[in-house]
């Protein structure tokens, strides 16, 4: 009966290097078109509000008239629905996580 | 006789990632009956076909499960195509193909993970994830997310993989099926793993049947059944069989994942060599009307989605019946008899995802 099958694996990943990183100290690339966290370049924006309307999860708020576009970061599902709906296409995916919020209301807020 | 008592297993325990509770009765150390009880991640998702549009209602199919959200949500889009009578393009079915295929890999490998973790084995479980991660790396490549796709629309699918890139992706599978070929063999052959596995729960293939098993634990019971031979999205066109086991115990469904595992690399080989040119989605106009049962082959089983419309954006009824819920009968049966310190493994050989259960 085959016993310690797995020594050979063990082995190698003894001597061999670690599969996992340092992290926060070694930081993976991001991939490109990973679905990380929304950004907005807000000069582009005209405020339609189409972003607000089709979001899922409601997690964006636009003001037309005090121009000012806001996102709740923990509502958001990082889905892609409003970067695809964008007519300007001023909203876009990036890699990594967005910053840390101090509460669960707190919307970020982008004015123009 | 033997005094009997009653054991609480669960909803929190150490080997369970999800809540789900088992009254054991026992005599010493052996299991007498066990008596479940779920509902304890009841979400109401079902519901919410009533207050969001059918087409962003994909989004919240594909979040009822975290480990199969893909086919949950190609499932869904099925359903409401079929009802809307929607040619979707062929380039879209073999990249659902590809998608789904990956999605089993990586399902597969966290439950050998998981497996190997519930019988103790803490180096297998590791290394069950470290391959794992390699596969999710590939998934977050190609649709953005790691285990929540997010690529799948109706009427298509929302991004490509380009054919020079999706070869390369096969090659990269053929890669490390060198790996999980070591890791299956570990699982198949050494002998601590064997002791846990072999003989424990044994289902009979007739019992599987009337019990209603899917998925792998029908198959292990020699049963040769596989939702993907309906020929849904592009696997009309691959060439595959289901993998079967006759033994029906622990160990029969471990070796069917495994092998279904090379398979899934293999499926995805010929997806990268057939795979049409053409545009990856169609437009939707109008609403769905009618009724439509969606059946579709996950990891864990077979999934049914009961879509109902009315002409209206918004679906009368869904109904949602996940493998998990269908196999919870077939672990039952096979409960009485076995030690007290084997009901972990049986229950994490169902490969329960209790989330998809209770939606």
């Amino acid at each position: 009966m085959p016993v310690f099958t797995i020594s050979g694996m063990i082995l190698r990943s003894l001597f061999g290097r670690p599969a996992t990183r340092m992290y926060p100290a070694v930081r993976r690339d991001d991939l490109k078109g990973s679905r990380g966290h929304i950004e907005i370049a807000i000069d582009d924006c005209v405020f339609c509000g189409l972003c607000q309307r089709k979001c899922p999860t409601e997690a964006l708020a636009v003001d037309r008239n005090a121009k000012l576009w806001e996102i709740n970061r923990l509502r958001c599902i990082s889905c892609n629905c409003c970067c695809e709906v964008c007519p300007k296409k001023c909203l876009s995916m990036a890699g990594g996580y967005s910053a840390a919020v101090s509460s669960p209301a707190e919307a970020e807020k982008h004015h123009a | 006789m033997t005094k009997r008592t009653i054991i609480p297993f669960g909803p929190q325990h150490p080997v369970l990632p999800e809540p789900i509770h088992l009254d054991l009765v026992v005599e010493d150390e052996t299991v007498v009956e066990a008596i479940p009880s779920i509902g304890f991640i009841h979400r109401g998702l079902e519901k919410l076909v009533e207050k969001r549009d059918f087409q962003e209602f994909v989004y919240v199919a594909e979040r009822i499960c975290g480990i199969c959200s893909f086919i949950h949500g190609m499932t869904y889009c099925h359903g409401v195509e079929q009802l809307m009578k929607i040619e979707v393009p062929a380039r879209a079915h073999y990249l659902r193909t590809v998608w789904s295929e990956l999605s089993r890999i990586h399902s597969h490998l966290l439950w050998l993970g998981l497996t190997a973790d519930a019988f103790g084995f803490e180096s297998l479980f590791m290394h069950s994830w470290r391959l794992r991660e390699k596969v999710l790396d590939i998934i977050e490549a190609t649709t953005g997310g790691r285990v929540i796709f997010g690529s799948c629309k109706i009427g298509g699918v929302r991004r490509d993989i380009e054919n020079a890139e999706l070869k390369a992706i096969a090659a990269r599978l053929q890669d490390y099926a060198k790996e999980y070929k070591e890791l299956g063999d570990v699982f198949l052959n050494d002998l601590t793993v064997k002791r846990r596995l072999c003989g424990v729960g044994t289902l009979s293939g007739a019992d599987a049947l009337q019990l209603g098993a899917v998925g792998p634990m029908l198959r292990a019971s020699g049963v040769a059944q596989d939702m993907r031979l309906l020929k849904y999205a592009a696997y009309g066109e691959i060439a595959f069989a289901p993998i079967t086991a006759s033994e029906g115990d622990s160990y029969a469904r471990c070796a069917v994942r495994i092998g279904e595992i090379f398979q899934s690399v293999d499926i995805i080989r010929q997806c990268s060599e057939k795979i049409p040119a053409g545009a990856i989605e169609t437009k939707v106009v109008g609403f769905p009307d009618g009724e439509f049962y969606a059946r579709t082959e996950q990891p864990r089983g077979e999934v049914i989605y009961y879509v109902k419309a009315n002409g209206t954006k918004n679906l009368e009824r869904l109904r949602v019946r996940t493998p998990t819920f269908a196999n919870i009968p077939a672990m039952l049966k096979v409960m009485p008899g076995i030690q007290l310190a084997d009901v972990p493994v049986l229950v994490l050989t169902i490969d329960p995802c209790i989330s998809c259960t209770e939606r």
